[in-house]
């Protein structure tokens, strides 16, 4: 019975991981490749370490175990969020059938100036310079 | 059946490594290679699991916490670089 679980909870895991490699070869852009493998390696992992802990079933596994997955949970979507915006900031091109770019036209990747729907990114001597915004939004973790 | 079962998670792992791997080599970006280098990691992450099961060493699963530790921050530090020194496309 455990070795049955087990078997499910690893082929089931390691049957999402190769969806999620499956999407990020076959996804049109940046964004949507992320969006194929942030998610379903995720769960791809966290299932195989489920069957592991299942597997063992010693106290000290099970812990390291729901560790793993709980860090997996916490890091996947920070990491995922960071490289999404350092690519849209280089120039990374979007899919050609992309529906809707909210920041296209309203952000100055130079400046860091978001510019909301009515003012233009630059000419605004009103507001003071947003670098230490910059540097505050950037830092990691 | 069981040993049945392992193989096939060791081959499903497999195929998806050389999927991301040929991600990595294609690209075309620099944040594409940085995706697929993370899902290098957690399939890395996905196979330890799996050798856990395989051969009953346990221990194995502190290499599997500080592999995704560590991979984890690779893709902020090359979030940052790219963000901050890395050259852009439009010049």
């Amino acid at each position: 019975m455990i070795e049955l679980l087990t078997a499910v909870f690893l082929v089931g895991g390691a049957g999402f991981m190769l969806i999620a490699a499956l999407g990020l070869l076959r996804m049109p852009d940046l964004l949507t490749r992320m969006h194929a493998t942030t998610k379903a390696g995720v769960l791809g992992a966290g299932l195989i370490m489920v069957g592991a802990a299942i597997f063992i079933g010693q106290l000290t596994v099970v812990v390291k175990a729901v560790a793993v997955i709980a860090f997996l949970i916490l890091t996947a979507p920070v990491a995922a969020h960071a490289i999404g915006r350092a690519g849209y900031f280089m120039g990374v091109p979007l899919w050609s059938q992309t529906h809707t770019d909210e920041l296209e036209g309203r952000y100055d990747p130079e400046t860091h100036i978001l510019a909301s729907s009515s003012e233009k990114p630059s000419g605004n001597d009103d507001q003071p310079p947003r670098k230490t915004s910059d540097s505050d939004s950037s830092r990691p973790g | 059946m069981f040993d049945y079962a392992i193989f096939v998670a060791y081959a499903l792992l497999s195929l998806a490594l050389v999927l991301s791997f040929v991600r990595l080599v294609l690209g075309p970006s620099l944040p594409d290679r940085v995706v697929a280098l993370e899902l290098l990691a957690s399939l890395t992450v996905g196979f330890i699991g799996v050798a856990v099961v395989a051969t009953g060493r346990s221990a194995f699963l502190d290499v599997a916490m500080v592999l995704a530790l560590t991979a984890f921050l690779a893709a902020i530090a090359f979030a940052r670089y790219l963000e901050k020194g890395g050259h852009r496309i439009d010049d």
